[in-house]
């Protein structure tokens, strides 16, 4: 492609994403979100690491929020014993969950920490408004920005830094989820849980030993050495094992930050009963595996009808097998051979 | 003698401009401004030792703009390496102006040398040699002042950028980029002293292993007067958009840079931001 072709292509791209194209075709429509007036003083919302998420929204009517997050660069676990140099919203890999109303009125306030290298901002694709927040948020190290923005739309957004070159932002681990649940909240269920899946491309670094950092090669040729959920090879395996009962509905919000890999999103052994496509409002019902692009999100509903370690991959599954796209569901509890009876045959 | 006299006229004029322009900007501020006493104002002329290095210039392609741009850098001279915390300790005692204490809110913000425990004296691990932190344009502006130099423009800085050790513009060789990118992703380098690396091809030191540096038209990210400029709007330097106005997209190093600068204003302080001096080579005798 030469240089022509591939401005008019990227234009083109651009005038699609425009935010003023998103159209409300369904019954949850931003329109009726845009006149209800949120109510009170602003509070600060409760935001969580992953795997965790923030109490449900419930019954109430649209609230003003205060959001907190910080930008930080600094080193973790990315597998085994094996440091990374991580940028991050909130210290975490995935950044914090936030859930918030369709109404509701968020101001984010973005601090850099004084001891980044770099300027990061902020773009939530649940905010409708120029480059979602990024040009507003962007924050020189040591400094803090601040905007507001009406949730229109319910669903399930990824959000992430937007500061150029931004495949390195979000290689690094600059992503995360909001959720704007719809009026009445979403219906209740016994377990609630975060998942979000990056792809890394490591390096090792040339000032420091023992330090793997970002590869820019690797990142261009999308050939990254690690597909993770959570941002650390084993977030969802032994101790830290994702639990429920058997008997209860578990909720999965799972989102795929990339920058580059769409996720085949698969639980061995059960079946989706809903999935909210791409975290918008058509429900799907008896899904075996759903895309999420990167960018993108779904919701994954299910019932745990029997006991057993559920794993959850990538079905893509070199990744899952070799490059750390790996989690586990333990389901606890009796038994029910109607369901499933694994029969052992005793040779006499 | 003579001519120290005659710097301090130039100085005087030179501050009067600055501040007019100024009061221009922020008429709200302005009569704050005037009702201080105008005389603490002019600057103190220190002596600086940097050797500084004369660049040709050339016309170049600037990293933001469509790829049949190009940008005429005419010669000027430009410090080896950057402002260190002795000289700008040298800097606020000639100037009280500018020290800690008496800095006006209108050209700094809060964190102005911030780790200089009073307005006389370094920080106490600070190496004196190490490139001085936490200024403001403002002040890079006046101290550029006080040497009788101005601080380089965003051409003339990216122009010299265009090198690595060996040659004028290795834009183009691979390791190019990530070269510098290797040395962006450490932190705290700001605290080691000048010229302990190489220097590039023009004999210019620590263009990239030690801090970002302001630069005199910073805010400015359209580096062309080419009309067609127009469709470059600054919020195209997000997500994806920025590859968009960008002549080079595997130059992570420059995006960086042109991020960094986009994050700034000119009263702002940063811990890993500091400055160099330029001059024009004609005055230069």
């Amino acid at each position: 492609m030469n240089f022509k072709n591939f401005l008019f292509f990227t234009m083109a791209a651009a005038i699609f994403a425009l935010p003023s194209c998103k159209s409300g075709s369904n019954q949850n429509n931003s329109s009726a979100a845009a006149t209800e007036e949120a109510q009170g003083t602003p509070q600060v919302a409760e935001v969580t690491g992953a795997p965790k998420v923030p109490a449900p929204v419930g019954n109430r009517g649209p609230k003003k929020w205060i959001v907190n997050l910080e930008t930080t660069e600094t080193e973790g676990i990315i597998a085994d014993s094996i440091s990374y140099t991580f940028w991050t919203f909130n210290h975490t890999v995935p950044g914090s969950f936030i859930r918030v109303r369709v109404g509701d009125e968020v101001t984010i306030n973005l601090k850099n920490a004084a001891n980044s290298v770099l300027p990061h901002n902020i773009d939530l694709h649940a905010v409708t408004g120029p480059g979602g927040g990024a040009a507003a948020s962007t924050s020189a190290p040591g400094k803090e920005t601040s905007f507001t923005f009406k949730a229109l739309n319910p669903g399930l957004f990824v959000y992430h830094c937007a500061a150029p070159p931004v495949p390195m932002h979000i290689g690094n681990g600059m992503y995360g989820l909001i959720l704007v649940e719809p009026a009445g909240g979403l219906p209740k269920v016994d377990r609630e849980y975060y998942i979000m899946q990056g792809d890394f491309y490591t390096k090792a670094s040339a000032a420091k030993k023992g330090v793997l950092e970002f590869d820019n090669d690797k990142a261009v040729a999308e050939h990254p050495d690690y597909v993770l959920f959570n941002g650390k090879k084993g977030s969802l395996l032994g101790a830290n094992m994702l639990e429920a009962k058997v008997g209860e509905t578990v909720r999965l919000f799972v989102g795929n930050g990339g920058p580059n890999l769409t996720s085949s999103f698969h639980v061995i052994g059960e079946i989706f009963d809903n999935v909210y496509l791409e975290g918008g409002s058509t429900i799907s019902h008896n899904i075996q595996t759903t895309m999420i692009p990167a960018g993108g999100s779904a919701i994954v509903e299910f019932k745990c009808d029997v006991p057993g370690e559920f794993v959850i991959v990538d079905h893509s599954l070199s990744r899952a097998f070799n490059k750390g796209a790996i989690g586990k569901l333990k389901v606890t509890g009796d038994a029910n051979p109607k369901v499933f009876n694994a029969k052992t045959l005793v040779k006499e | 003698m003579k001519r120290l006299i005659l710097y301090k006229l130039f100085g005087g004029i030179l501050t009067l401009t600055f501040l007019f322009s100024c009061n221009k900007q922020k008429s709200d501020v302005a009569s704050n401004t005037a009702s201080i006493k105008v005389v603490s104002d002019s600057i103190g002329f220190i002596s600086a030792n940097v050797k500084m290095v004369y660049i040709p210039g050339g016309e170049y392609k600037p990293f933001y703009g469509s790829d049949s741009v190009r940008v005429t850098v005419a010669p000027f001279l430009m410090d080896e390496r950057a402002v260190t915390n002795k000289e700008f300790l040298a800097f606020v005692k000639a100037n009280p102006q500018w020290r800690k204490s008496n800095i006006k809110k209108l050209y700094s913000d809060s964190t102005y040398l911030r780790d200089w425990p009073n307005d006389l004296t370094l920080p106490e691990n600070a190496n004196p040699d190490a490139p001085v932190c936490y200024v403001s344009w403002f002040a890079a502006k006046a101290f550029a002042h006080s040497v009788g130099k101005r601080l380089p423009t965003l051409d003339e800085w990216e122009f010299i950028a265009m090198a690595d050790d060996v040659s004028a513009n290795a834009r183009l060789k691979p390791e190019y980029s990530n070269n510098i990118l290797d040395l962006y992703l450490q932190k705290d380098r700001q605290y080691r002293a000048v010229k302990q690396s190489k220097p590039n091809y023009w004999g210019i030191y620590n263009m990239f292993d030690l801090i970002w540096e302001w630069t005199d038209d910073f805010n400015s990210i359209l580096t062309t007067n080419d009309s067609r400029a127009g469709q470059y709007e600054d919020k195209n330097l997000f997500c994806a958009g920025s590859a968009i106005s960008s002549t080079d997209v595997l130059n992570y190093a420059a995006f960086m840079r042109f991020a960094l600068r986009t994050s700034l204003k000119a009263n702002y302080t940063v811990a890993n931001l500091g400055f160099r001096c330029a001059k024009d080579a004609e005055t230069q005798k």
